[in-house]
């Protein structure tokens, strides 16, 4: 046996080492039975072993000497070099034979095959303190093992875009022992999707829960490609306190020609309306209230609806992380009022409070 | 129309402006001097509110003694006996029949002074609160029974043998004075006690409430009502009675002795044939005190009681038999209640830490020990004490009748409580000196003459409130009591040309529906109710419980988040916008409405 792959329902210890942030969440959830797309995690231990055993580590390392912090077009130049190093080389073939069973075994649990997004899973993202989302590619709706093992390779070669390395340089994050896992998971045919937060980013709020959600899969949203709707629900009553409809100008759906993602413009009717119901509202709020218990800690959801499920069994968790800015930057005022005055002088406080 | 250069302060009309509808000249002859604008200066000035909430239709002349009482004591706890800091009572008038208010704030300078006093005296309520309350309650009980005892009967022809022998010397008209003299006097006291606990428990709401919002920004309204709402309260009893019986009913097999609930002797003999003894000693059983319950408020001598019209209860059993024989769960889900209000408790208490969490447990501890008195003591007065209040006044007025005064036992409520003082004089000197009294001659007449006068008055809605708002409704009983709230006024005033296929108001219990509507004016037309209808009213009044298992949703004119629409529809988990100010005026029994609770907005779809 060896420990390159790990399926998110193996029951595995969602170690970070091993999987990185994303995949271990994904196991976690998946064992703590949040509804997670199938899938599985290409390991640290299989990068490792594909940069040590083709000697890419030598290699990339000698590059990074190279560099000039300062010097934008070296970093360029170097990044470039280096994931093109990382592209051109095959994977071992020992690997291969694994990456091609775990590909084969999840499929087996379709009747077709189904398009499955390739995700970046570094060991230093998605932690509480680090927000370090989305330095790494994410590849959606990818068919066949041929496009899954050329992108898996596209994916770990994203750990060394000039953002990465920058970000590290400038926050003396050591390279030596860099890894990074990969998620590769069932796709989801999203009508709708989104993010969701369990406190009000504006005033840090732990009562509430605030959904950005978007027609089509979440990508668009998460990047910012859309004015999304944005809703703000009470976390206890699960009831919409203020709404806002976002514009939703386009959507990313599947192309049946082509067989990929594709952008299309939304009808203006679709535009003015939520594209989540009240009762799609409830689900995702109470889904992220679930991750927040088993996490312990405010999270940050992204879910989609899969138009290929039935209503009530069609949302779909895609990761959950902690909620980073309120939890590290410490509570605004609003949420953390002076201790209220206690006994009966509060009253009196209350009562002359509402003469302002 | 766009002339929004100049910012104007809106205003309502000024009491003098207001039209007298036709045939309603001479109306203040019917009320008192001092409940008159006319006779009150500033009174133009000032600004008022009407208080449909709980005088929605004219006051007939004897009626306004529920409003003078219940304002008055209102009053009192304020201004003299808690010193609330900023708030005195409430300056009442009535004009063209109804009861409008103006609350009479404390002057800037004088607030400070009050508060020492104030959280003394407080203080030794909330410090005590149970015992206190144990103690109004035997205060309440007692004034009722002396109330039970009053009896007012015809005088007979002779003084009896056996006062002459002794000595006695009186002839019995003095009870009639005495006992209509005690009536008014116990009735007067009952609603003193009425307002001991009331503002107090408001308070101890308020303060939970403004903390509320100041931990959990934008916390619903609704969230804070249901972790201070009593599950098991007196106000429940008497539907819950009644369910009781229904399921006892249907248990014995009885059925079909409920064919025809108008007839309560017959409905009652069949009972009684069907073996069903153990029903009516159940049913007997219930009566005391639970069926002191009526169909209205309690402020009109027209509420009818379930006591002396048993065919209400016995409707709203066969009602229920119904609802039990077609497999439905009528008993309210206690539990279920309590569970869902301490998930919500334990949820936001989660979410806070030390000195917070702390401060949570013991304003919302005090809150829920205090606010069920808000909901209860609405038993103790207005259902059980004005209830034997009514019914005693009209064993009076049946005296009046049998001696020809008018012909109606509900004409007397015509006549202002004084004048009903001055015809007692008139009565028992008539029989005193063996020649005819006036009344007979004077008050039929007159009674027409008034009634002709009430008709037309009552033909015309209220204006919600006159002359010129303040800039910010600042008053905290006025918000919480009446949900009389600055954008509450600045909706009516902005109403003339709004969109009238949509009507808003307060988001008092969640959920969306869509539905036909049913607008109901009075009790009296809770019958004309069908399955699935949403009910559209001024007002609700406690006893229409058993309506709310037939209805999809409420909509009311006026009442906030703890009017009693909005408390039994989340307790049945229908969806509730109440206080939309001219809901039952715009919407049209027979409309396809879509009632969106959560947003506190109601939408006319089609006719």
């Amino acid at each position: 046996m060896n420990d390159y792959i790990v399926f998110f329902d193996s029951g595995h210890e969602p170690t970070l080492e091993l999987l990185g942030g994303k995949c271990a969440s994904l196991v976690s959830m998946t064992a703590a039975g949040m509804p997670v797309p199938p899938g599985f995690a290409v390991t640290t231990a299989a990068f490792d072993h594909f940069v040590d055993g083709t000697g890419l580590r030598a290699d990339i390392k000698a590059k990074l000497a190279e560099i000039d912090a300062d010097d934008v077009e070296c970093v360029d130049r170097v990044s470039a070099s280096v994931r093109e190093a990382i592209e051109a080389r095959d994977v071992p073939e020992d690997m291969h034979g694994v990456l091609h069973e775990a590909y084969d075994e999840l499929m087996s649990r379709f009747e077709d095959q189904v398009p499955v997004a390739v995700r970046s899973s570094a060991t230093a993202e998605d932690l509480p303190d680090a927000s370090f989302a989305g330095q790494q590619d994410t590849y959606l709706w990818l068919s066949g093992y041929e496009a899954v093992h050329e992108h898996l390779r596209r994916c770990w070669a994203s750990l060394y875009t000039s953002r990465a390395i920058t970000y590290r340089l400038k926050n003396n994050i050591p390279e030596d022992d860099l890894s990074m896992a990969v998620a590769i998971q069932k796709m989801v045919n999203a009508k709708a999707a989104g993010v969701a937060m369990t406190l009000d980013p504006a005033n840090g709020d732990r009562s509430k829960i605030v959904v950005d959600a978007s027609w089509g899969v979440g990508e668009m949203v998460v990047s910012g490609q859309v004015t999304p709707d944005n809703v703000l629900l009470d976390k206890v009553m699960l009831t919409v306190v203020r709404e806002k409809i976002g514009d939703k100008h386009a959507e990313l759906v599947p192309d049946p020609a082509s067989g990929e993602l594709a952008e299309i413009e939304v009808a203006p009717e679709r535009r003015s309306v939520r594209c989540l119901t009240d009762e799609e509202l409830v689900a995702v709020a109470t889904m992220a209230k679930r991750a927040e218990k088993h996490y312990g800690c405010p999270q940050d959801i992204e879910f989609a609806f899969d138009r290929d499920l039935p209503d009530g069994a069609n949302l779909l968790l895609l990761q959950s992380r902690p909620e980073t800015v309120h939890s590290s930057a410490g509570k605004p005022a609003e949420s953390t009022p002076a201790p209220a005055a206690t006994g009966f002088s509060s009253i009196t406080a209350s009562l002359l409070g509402t003469q302002h | 129309m766009t002339t929004t250069e100049t910012p104007i302060m809106k205003s309502f009309p000024k009491p003098s402006e207001l039209t007298v509808p036709d045939g309603a000249q001479g109306w203040e002859e019917l009320y008192p001097y001092h409940l008159l604008f006319a006779n009150s200066p500033g009174s133009d000035e000032k600004f008022w509110f009407c208080d449909s909430q709980h005088w929605p239709t004219v006051f007939k002349p004897f009626e306004t003694i529920g409003g003078e009482f219940a304002v008055k004591c209102l009053g009192q706890y304020n201004t003299r006996h808690l010193l609330i800091p900023p708030a005195n009572g409430i300056e009442f008038k009535i004009h063209l029949g109804y009861l409008y208010m103006s609350p009479v704030p404390v002057p800037e300078e004088e607030i400070p002074g009050r508060v020492p006093e104030f959280e003394k005296r407080v203080g030794h309520y909330f410090q005590n609160w149970d015992a206190l309350l144990d103690q109004w309650r035997e205060k309440v009980r007692g004034t009722i029974a002396e109330m039970e005892e009053l009896r007012f009967q015809p005088l007979p022809d002779k003084v009896p043998f056996d006062d002459i022998v002794s000595g006695k010397a009186k002839d019995g008209s003095e009870v009639i004075m005495e006992n209509y003299d005690r009536l008014i006097q116990l009735t007067y006291q009952n609603w003193q006690y009425h307002f001991e606990f009331l503002n107090l428990g408001y308070l101890a709401y308020l303060d939970f409430f403004t903390f509320a919002k100041q931990v959990f920004p934008n916390i619903p309204d609704q969230a804070v009502a249901k972790m201070v709402q009593g599950v098991d309260m007196e106000l429940f009893k008497p539907d819950d009675e009644l369910k009781q019986l229904a399921v006892k009913a249907v248990e014995l097999g009885l059925q079909s002795a409920f064919a025809d609930t108008d007839d309560v002797e017959g409905t009652l003999q069949a009972i009684r044939d069907a073996g069903g003894a153990e029903w009516l000693a159940q049913y007997e059983a219930a009566q005391d005190p639970w069926f002191n319950f009526t169909v209205g408020n309690g402020f009109y001598g027209h509420d009818k009681y379930w006591l002396e019209h048993q065919e209400i209860p016995l409707g709203y059993i066969k009602d229920y038999i119904r609802r039990v024989d077609d497999g439905q769960q009528i008993l309210r889900p206690v539990e279920a209640l309590i569970a869902e209000r301490d998930r919500i408790i334990e949820e936001y208490r989660s979410l806070l830490d030390g000195d917070n969490a702390a401060a949570f447990d013991a304003k919302r501890g005090l809150a829920a020990t205090a606010y069920p008195y808000v909901e209860n003591h609405n038993f103790y007065i207005e259902h059980w004490t004005m209830g034997v209040f009514w019914r005693k006044v009209r064993e009076l007025s049946r005296v009046f009748v049998q001696a020809g005064f008018w012909a109606d036992e509900a004409d007397l409520f015509y006549l202002n409580r004084g004048e009903v003082r001055d015809a007692i004089f008139d009565l028992v000197t008539g029989w005193a000196v063996g020649a005819p009294a006036s009344g007979p001659s004077y008050w039929p007449a007159e009674i027409e003459r008034r009634r002709t006068i009430f008709d037309a008055l009552n033909t015309q809605r209220p204006q919600p409130a006159l002359n010129t708002p303040p800039e910010q409704i600042t008053e905290p009983f006025t918000q919480m009591l009446w949900g009389i709230t600055t954008e509450q006024v600045q909706q009516w005033l902005s109403d003339d040309d709004g969109d009238d296929s949509a009507v808003t108001g307060m988001a008092a219990s969640p959920g969306v529906v869509e539905g036909r509507a049913r607008v109901v004016y009075h009790a009296d037309q809770l019958s004309e109710v069908q399955d699935g209808e949403i009910l559209v009213a001024t007002i609700t009044a406690p006893s229409w419980g058993p309506i709310f298992g037939k209805i999809k949703a409420t909509v009311t004119d006026i009442g906030g988040m703890m009017s009693h629409a909005a408390i039994v529809c989340r307790e049945y988990g229908l969806p509730a916008v109440t206080g939309t100010g001219n809901g039952s005026t715009t919407i049209t029994t027979g409309q396809l409405i879509r009632v969106d609770g959560n947003a506190g907005r109601v939408e006319i779809l089609e006719g």
